[in-house]
């Protein structure tokens, strides 16, 4: 019965993605309709997970399908952070789209049973938690950096209704999205070195590959940061190429290995 | 209770009227208790005075010629005879008054619709007043309205004029102004008036730069700034956040080329140029480098009339919110006729039990003194519970037509009063 639980959660995150659309359209109660929608669909996604763990004997996340309920949990919570302060609910327009994507692929491929087969010890259970962590993280980075590309492009062209519709500043975004893009590079490095432990010489893979250029582009962008203030439009677009990398390169090197 | 308003707005009366009319808070507070005092003990009065309005706020335990006593007061700050008055004034009672007190503290009666002013002047007016029960009562939920129709919605966030807009477009691109530079070239009125506005706001103004120094350093002097040449501009430039233009020159007098250096030395740090004067002073080639926006007065303006057009569409959620504070306040008004029938019933019951106690009260005194506590706090929660849902009932009838009615039934099924009557 508790995976009927997906629905609700689905429907609920549709229902925000959907809101989110009409917010562009009409600051104020659209707005308030998604994050409502946000709260109640991560709510019926954190009792699923709940029930999958309490029906597991171990790490219940272990298959491709399973990795994507528990990633999109992650984008949502990370969302909810900053989701619930009007200015920010824009940021679920970005990230809840891909949120209800990947719980429809962790549907379709099974990852919302609760008879799920515990795939792995508890090293797999600490690096897959943590890349799946760190991809959420550079998932809501993406949605910051998109979120500081239309409201730069807004001022620039000097849209009138630009205080209508009231987002945070650039140079908030700016921040955000640069220490949130920290905390996953944190997440990612420590995901990379647990999952060193268990891999042997000879199996690097395409994917482990594509994981370590992630860690490349993601650090190399924050130290020009650092050093020479690499900032706004500079900075959103490499946070953009970063999470195209984990949202597409990454899953077909993946699965197709 | 009755509750009265007599008063004249910009609705209706022209500038010269308003201006007659119109006193400071303290005259307002003096007049109000003044009112209070001429009409006895049981007689509440509030005087709410803004340059766009003078409302009196009387409230009685009886109507007793109320509205006329407002009317006589408004004509004596007028100073004018009645027959000019009268078409321009108006008078509200009871609930209509409440609800247009409810609106005037939204803002909704505003020329800008959620205008941020007129919440902290009701409060004032309130707070210098002579206001008993009632008009405690409405004028808290009003305040309490005032300040829900601007939480829940948009009504109140965007500018109304050029200087606001200029500095809400500020924090559009930086995270707060608080120690931000603000750089102004020319010293005219509307750069002064944004400046001013900047500063509120917590942001810096570092430079003052003019063609005429004398000017600029008299602009300087007022605002805490320094007093520069125009030759010697560039490196503040190179420090600004805000750059407000409003010179007189016929031609562009900020240029890409000019401020190449200046701009290479920010390294993409955000610079926004607010551009007031006609002809323009920014080039508007600048918005192409990276991290620089430039909005001339039309731009300002086109901002200034989506914003006012926000606030007239969040209006309408902000009258239902008043709407709706206002229905609580008429079935709070409304439970007040009721009241002394729910008192009498409760005191009945409670006469009941004590002597039905006193009647057993020998037998009560050879129990254990816990015991006779337990008996005690028994039989008070069997009345209480006995009553709360015919109290409950008649409060909620109350705002019903019928609602007197009911207190009458109580009164009669429980012969409350009739021992004073006999």
């Amino acid at each position: 019965m508790a995976e009927l639980l997906v629905w609700p959660a689905l429907i609920a995150y549709g229902e925000a993605a959907v809101a989110y659309a009409g917010e562009l359209r009409g600051p104020g109660r659209y707005g308030r309709l998604g994050i409502w929608g946000v709260r109640v669909g991560w709510l019926a996604q954190t009792s699923l997970l709940v029930a999958q763990a309490a029906s597991s004997d171990g790490f219940p996340w272990g298959t491709w399908a399973g990795a994507l309920n528990l990633l999109s949990w992650f984008v949502v919570s990370g969302y909810l952070v900053w989701g619930c302060r009007p200015r920010y609910r824009l940021l679920g327009l970005g990230v809840m789209p891909v949120a209800v994507g990947l719980l429809v692929l962790a549907w379709a491929g099974g990852g919302t049973g609760v008879d799920t087969v515990d795939r792995g010890g508890w090293v797999l259970a600490i690096h897959a938690g943590l890349m799946l962590a760190a991809f959420a993280s550079f998932t809501v980075a993406a949605a910051m950096a998109v979120l500081y590309l239309y409201e730069e492009r807004r001022l620039k062209r000097r849209d009138a209704a630009v205080l209508r519709l009231r987002l945070p500043s650039l140079e908030a975004l700016d921040r955000l999205a640069s220490r949130v893009a920290l905390a996953g590079l944190g997440l990612l490095s420590a995901g990379i070195v647990v999952g060193i432990t268990r891999v042997d010489a000879g199996d690097v893979d395409a994917a482990m590959t594509v994981a370590v250029v992630i860690w490349a582009l993601y650090a190399a962008t924050l130290v020009l940061r650092r050093k020479i203030g690499l900032r706004g439009t500079r900075l959103a677009w490499p946070l953009l190429a970063g999470f195209l990398l984990v949202a597409v390169v990454l899953p077909l090197t993946h699965y197709a290995s | 209770m009755k509750l009265a308003l007599a008063g004249v707005s910009h609705h209706r009366a022209v500038l010269e009227l308003r201006e007659r009319v119109a006193i400071d808070v303290e005259a307002a507070g003096e007049l109000a208790r003044g009112l209070a005092r001429s009409r006895g003990d049981d007689c509440e009065a509030v005087v709410l005075s803004t340059c766009n309005r003078t409302e009196l706020y009387l409230a009685a335990a009886e109507d007793d010629g109320l509205e006329a006593r407002a009317d006589a007061a408004l004509l004596e700050l007028a100073g004018t005879d009645a027959k000019a008055l009268a078409p321009v004034a108006y008078r509200l009672s009871d609930e209509s008054a409440a609800l247009h007190l409810f609106r005037v503290a939204a803002g909704l009666d505003s020329l800008v619709p959620g205008e941020g002013e007129i919440l902290g002047q009701v409060r004032d007016a309130f707070e210098a007043g002579a206001p008993g029960p009632l008009l405690d009562r409405t004028f808290r939920m009003a305040l309490h309205a005032g300040r829900k129709a601007r939480v829940e919605t948009a009504i109140g966030e965007s500018p109304a004029s050029v200087p606001a807009a200029a500095a809400a477009l500020a924090e559009q691109v930086f995270e707060g102004l608080t120690g931000r530079r603000v750089v102004l070239v020319g010293a005219g009125r509307t750069s002064e008036l944004t400046a001013r506005n900047l500063r509120s706001r917590g942001a810096t103004v570092t430079v003052v730069v003019n063609r005429s120094h004398e000017r600029a350093e008299r602009l300087a002097s007022t605002i805490g700034a320094e007093a520069l040449p125009f030759e010697e501009m560039s490196p503040a430039l190179a420090q600004a956040d805000v750059v407000v233009s409003s010179t007189s020159a016929t031609g562009f007098v900020l240029t890409a080329a000019e401020l190449a250096p200046a701009l290479r030395a920010r390294r993409g740090r955000p610079l926004l140029f607010v551009d007031l004067a006609v002809p323009r002073d920014v080039d508007p080639s600048l918005a192409s480098i990276d991290g620089c926006f430039v909005y001339d007065i039309d731009d300002l303006e086109a901002v200034v009339s989506a914003s006012l057009q926000g606030r007239r569409a969040e209006a309408v959620e902000a009258e239902r919110i008043v709407a709706a504070e206002a229905e609580r306040f008429r079935a709070w008004q409304a439970s007040l006729s009721v009241v002394p029938a729910i008192a009498s019933l409760r005191a009945r019951a409670e006469e009941i039990r004590s002597a039905e106690l006193a009647r057993i009260e020998a037998r009560l005194d050879r129990l254990p003194e816990s015991e006779r506590a337990v008996v005690d706090t028994v039989t008070a929660q069997i009345v209480n519970k006995l009553l709360h849902l015919p109290t409950v009932r008649m409060k909620e009838a109350a705002v019903t037509p019928d609602g007197l009615l009911y207190a009458d039934v109580v009164r009669h099924l429980f012969g409350l009063g009739e021992d004073e009557k006999a």
